[in-house]
């Protein structure tokens, strides 16, 4: 099987789809592998490196496509590429198939079997060939350097002989593989960092990084099945508004990372929240190339506004390390579909058949739906306020019947009890029934730790049936009722010597 | 001497000291102030006893008293806390014990004889059903006692048929009450004694059925008994003090029993009614592979994790831990670690067992929390170390719905970073369940024996 990496034809792609290291993996696997001459120049790799990790040269496209049968790619394939390409080829790369419809009618038309590596289902099992992920990793952790870098002070808070340095505040919006990333890099720098996300579930992710979570009162959970989040009702927008433009005035750094596949970013950061950050603030838009999350971001551009915001709409890839990453989840998914050996083009397993996109000539768009939530949504079985409120009746209804009928029957026996027994009788039974109430609610107090001592005080306490032996006895030694409760008495005063002394010796180790 | 009316008020002072006693043991600061309510009740109720109308037998009075104190002082002083359940359910034996002779001595009392009608049919009553609980306090405390030393084995005994003997037992009990209570004079006796052969043969059989970990809900359940018994008595006594007291300890053991019971998902009549034994389901088989670590390394991760959590359960008081578990503490303390401890509420062989033990060794009861208190902070945690307990820990009761532990509240040890479980073999836990916590890939084993491989870990931790 022969596994090819062109170079990438975009000016402003750095990346390239292996590195020396990914290569040498790849042939591991069992697949020969060959590279168009220069292909990992931008990325910072020669030539000589990828052939000391065994991959072979070649010095055209026309004649590196036309020995493929796997193209490994970066950007999604143009049609002088496409042109290239035998049919029957797989291809790995990005495509956006939800965005790129015209392509994907040319791939198939052309027979091109090709996996959109942006389609990977997220599931824990993909997680290893999840690209979004990868990336976004690296996006996370450029995002606070390069905002580190527009911002006039340190991070961290520091104490020195020159005076005090306050730490710099960041805000991550979306709190994503990007936003967790982020929030990890900022809280290592030593920034006090907060995190916003409408998904209730990321909150715990959130708070495990070291940042504080923020959220609006609104009980309103944006998560879905999908893993993203959804659109949120209007209460909730506007309260996340207010939230927004009282942090802006505070912090000093905002990164915001909220995409929702296939649409426009939100937007989260409007014109008048720019207004009231302080001047030398930085805003680092990760959305910019879907139209960014705050309405003053310019694609591919740095610049600052005239309250002194710093806007990033553009991060550098880190492209030797986003190469080695995207090498890997390409290398992770050969080496789920059988290595170079037992190759084989499964369409039931879960992964592949979503994100083939193009198959033997036919389309195949879009997938589906696969749930990939932690916390599961339960929208399907929601009554309505009125049925619940019908029910809570009901069962409280029955619970005032069942009490009824319970109190009915004590009270029953208690008067059958009363009319039959003795008056003293009827004293005891009352001391007996209200020192059972007392003691229920007395024990239930009791802290679970002094449960020990607890047990051996009442065994000492039970020992004051000694008072039982104490009325029976008499001085007559030979009488059976002496001796009966002479032994009665040694017993129970074991019990209460013993079980007080052993309590107090108990109670005495516990130390603060 | 003192008047009657002067005894009541006695008796009630008692008992309000009584309540102030066990509401003293709702924090550790009161406790002890709890315990000296308690002795401050317990002389003025034997004193007022004493001293009132119609008291013989001085000297005898004076020469069991002497003779219990010192024995009382001595087993007290002297017992280790590891033993502390073998020592509760042999006093529970004694409450029993002393309600039997009691409700004999009652019976064979000549004011019983003299009484008539309604008042002789209720104290007859009164007599029976406090020998009757009273004798199964006395055997199955007896048994427990057993079990706890392992002078008996700690397995369930079970038989076929064990359900309907019981029944039929009860109803013949029932019966011979009826008989006993119609009967003129002179074979009273003899009902009496049939009866309280029933009820011990009884207490036996409750407690053999029961298994080594449901150890907690039988001491608790005979820690109620007891209180029962003495209420019992005080029935039979026309008592109020014996009555209320009897109340306070019976309905302090039930809360008991209800804990522990719902600390391990089960109801009270299944816990009675037999041991996990009978019941057949096994729970998943569980694939992957367990990995065990050294000594070294164990320590190596102690040494370089922040926050520390130790769950111990009864293979700590088994192999006698407390003592290194305690110096390692310390150890990680001064390095400015934090460490804490979770219990599981049915962890050991008695309610609060484990915290008497660490408190023992001198661990500061305020680092020592309940499991409710240290689940949400597990995933936090860098490093668990899980002494000698197993099923208190196994994730199986959440994750898998056919094992047979399924729902039982746990500590949930395998959400922190890194496990370390301290365990002699690979063998079972006394609910007879495989723990897939061993086979989770932060887990790790350390063999061998608790108190050793602290020891190890101790000299490993500079």
């Amino acid at each position: 099987m022969k596994v090819v990496i062109p170079k990438e034809l975009l000016a402003t792609e750095l990346r390239v789809a292996a590195t020396p290291k990914t290569t040498s993996r790849l042939i591991k696997q069992g697949f020969e592998v060959y590279l168009e001459t220069g292909a990992g120049i931008k990325a910072k790799y020669s030539d000589e490196e990828y052939q000391a990790a065994g991959a072979k040269i070649i010095q055209t496209a026309e004649e590196l496509y036309s020995i493929a049968d796997i193209v490994l790619k970066v950007q999604p394939l143009t049609e002088q590429e496409i042109a290239l390409i035998k049919k029957g080829t797989l291809v790995l790369s990005y495509l956006w198939p939800a965005q790129n419809q015209a392509l994907l009618s040319k791939l198939a038309e052309a027979g091109i079997n090709s996996i959109a590596m942006d389609a990977i289902p997220r599931i824990s099992r993909a997680q290893k060939m999840d690209v979004l992920s990868s990336m976004a990793n690296i996006a996370g952790y450029r995002a606070v350097i390069e905002g580190a870098n527009y911002f006039g002070r340190f991070l961290n808070g520091q104490i020195t002989a020159a005076g005090k340095v306050e730490p710099a505040k960041v805000l991550v919006i979306g709190a994503g593989v990007a936003g967790l990333a982020a929030i990890g890099t900022a809280k290592s720098l030593g920034a006090i960092v907060r995190a916003f996300d409408t998904r209730k579930e990321v909150a715990e992710q959130i708070q495990s990084m070291g940042a504080q979570f923020i959220s609006v009162d609104i009980d309103e959970d944006g998560s879905t099945s999908t893993g993203y989040s959804k659109e949120m009702s209007k209460a909730f927008i506007e309260a996340e508004m207010a939230l927004f433009k009282k942090q802006a005035s505070e912090v000093d750094i905002i990164i915001t990372t909220a995409q929702i596949p296939g649409k426009e970013a939100p937007k989260l950061i409007l014109d008048d929240h720019v207004k009231v950050m302080k001047p030398g603030s930085v805003i680092v838009d990760l959305a910019a190339s879907t139209g960014g999350n705050c309405t003053l971001t310019r694609k591919n551009e740095i610049y600052t506004t005239e309250n002194g915001v710093t806007i990033i709409g553009k991060l550098d890839q880190l492209p030797t390390q986003a190469s080695y990453l995207y090498g890997n989840n390409l290398c992770n998914l050969l080496d789920d579909m059988g290595k170079a050996e037992n190759f084989k083009i499964d369409m039931n397993d879960d992964v592949i058949k979503r994100a083939m996109v193009t198959y033997n000539g036919a389309i195949n768009w879009p997938p589906e739906p696969l749930a990939v939530s932690v916390q599961k949504t339960n929208d399907t079985k929601k009554l309505s306020p009125e049925e619940e409120a019908k029910k809570k009746a009901d069962k409280a209804r029955k619970i005032i019947l069942s009490n009824i009928i319970w109190l009915a029957i004590i009270g029953g026996l208690l008067f059958a009890l009363g009319k039959v027994a003795p008056p003293d009788f009827m004293g005891h039974i009352t001391a007996f029934v209200l020192a059972v109430f007392v003691g229920w609610n007395v024990i239930w107090n009791v802290t679970h730790a002094l449960h020990t001592p607890l047990m051996s005080v009442t065994n000492a306490i039970s020992g004051v049936i000694i008072t039982g032996g104490l009325l029976l006895i008499n001085d007559d030694y030979t009488n059976p009722i002496t001796i009966l409760s002479f032994i009665a008495i040694l017993v129970a005063s074991i019990n209460i010597v013993g079980g007080f002394v052993v309590t107090y010796r108990m109670l005495n180790m516990f130390k603060k | 001497m003192i008047t009657t009316h002067i005894q009541i008020a006695a008796y009630l002072f008692a008992s309000i000291l009584f309540i102030l006693s066990l509401s003293g043991l709702s924090t550790q600061e009161s406790a002890k102030k709890g315990v000296i309510y308690g002795i401050i009740g317990m002389t003025i109720a034997v004193l007022a006893t004493v001293l009132g109308e119609n008291i013989h037998g001085y000297i005898y009075i004076i020469i069991a008293m002497i003779i219990a104190s010192v024995i009382g002082i001595a087993v007290a002083l002297r017992v280790e806390m590891t033993a502390m359940p073998q020592l509760i359910a042999l006093l529970h034996s004694f409450v029993g014990l002393a309600a039997v002779l009691v409700g004999f001595g009652s019976f064979i009392d000549p004011h019983t004889m003299e009484m008539q009608g309604a008042e002789k049919s209720i104290h007859l009553v009164e007599i029976y059903v406090g020998i009757f609980i009273g004798a199964i306090t006395f055997t199955g405390s007896i048994i427990a006692w057993g079990k706890l030393t392992e002078n008996i084995t700690s397995k369930p005994f079970v038989y076929k048929g064990k359900d309907l003997v019981n029944v039929l037992l009860l109803l013949a009990s029932i019966i011979l009450g009826v008989l006993f209570v119609m009967q003129s004079d002179s074979n009273g006796m003899m009902l009496l004694l049939i009866m309280t052969a029933i009820a011990a043969f009884f207490g036996v059989m409750m407690v053999m059925a029961i298994g080594g970990a449901d150890m907690p809900v039988v001491i608790s359940m005979l820690n109620s008994l007891s209180g029962w018994t003495a209420s019992a008595s005080g029935f039979m006594l026309g008592n109020d003090l014996l009555i209320v007291t009897g109340a306070l300890v019976g309905s302090s053991g039930a809360i008991l029993s209800i804990i522990m019971c719902n600390a391990m998902n089960r109801s009270f009549f299944s816990v009675i009614s037999g041991g996990f034994g009978q019941e057949i389901k096994k729970g998943k088989k569980i694939e992957g592979t367990v990995k065990s670590i050294t000594h070294e390394e164990a320590a190596e991760l102690l040494n370089e994790a922040q926050s520390v959590m130790i769950v111990p359960g009864y293979g700590m008081a088994v192999a006698k831990a407390q003592y290194p578990i305690h110096d390692l503490v310390e150890k990680l303390r001064k390095k400015g670690k934090t460490v804490r401890f979770g219990i599981h509420p049915v962890a050991g062989r008695l309610p609060g067992h484990m915290n008497v033990l660490l408190a023992e060794a001198n661990v500061p009861y305020d680092i020592v929390l309940e499991m409710d208190e240290v689940n949400p902070d597990m995933p936090d945690t860098d490093v668990v170390l899980v002494i000698g307990a197993n099923d208190t820990v196994n994730p199986g009761a959440q994750e898998d719905p056919s094992s047979p532990i399924y729902g039982m509240p746990v500590v949930e040890v395998w959400k922190a970073k890194r496990v370390i479980v301290m365990k002699r073999s690979m063998a079972v836990g006394y609910a007879g369940v495989e723990n897939p916590l061993f086979y989770k890939e932060n887990t790790d084993m350390l063999y061998g024996d608790a108190k050793e491989s602290v020891d190890k870990i101790n000299a490993k931790i500079d």
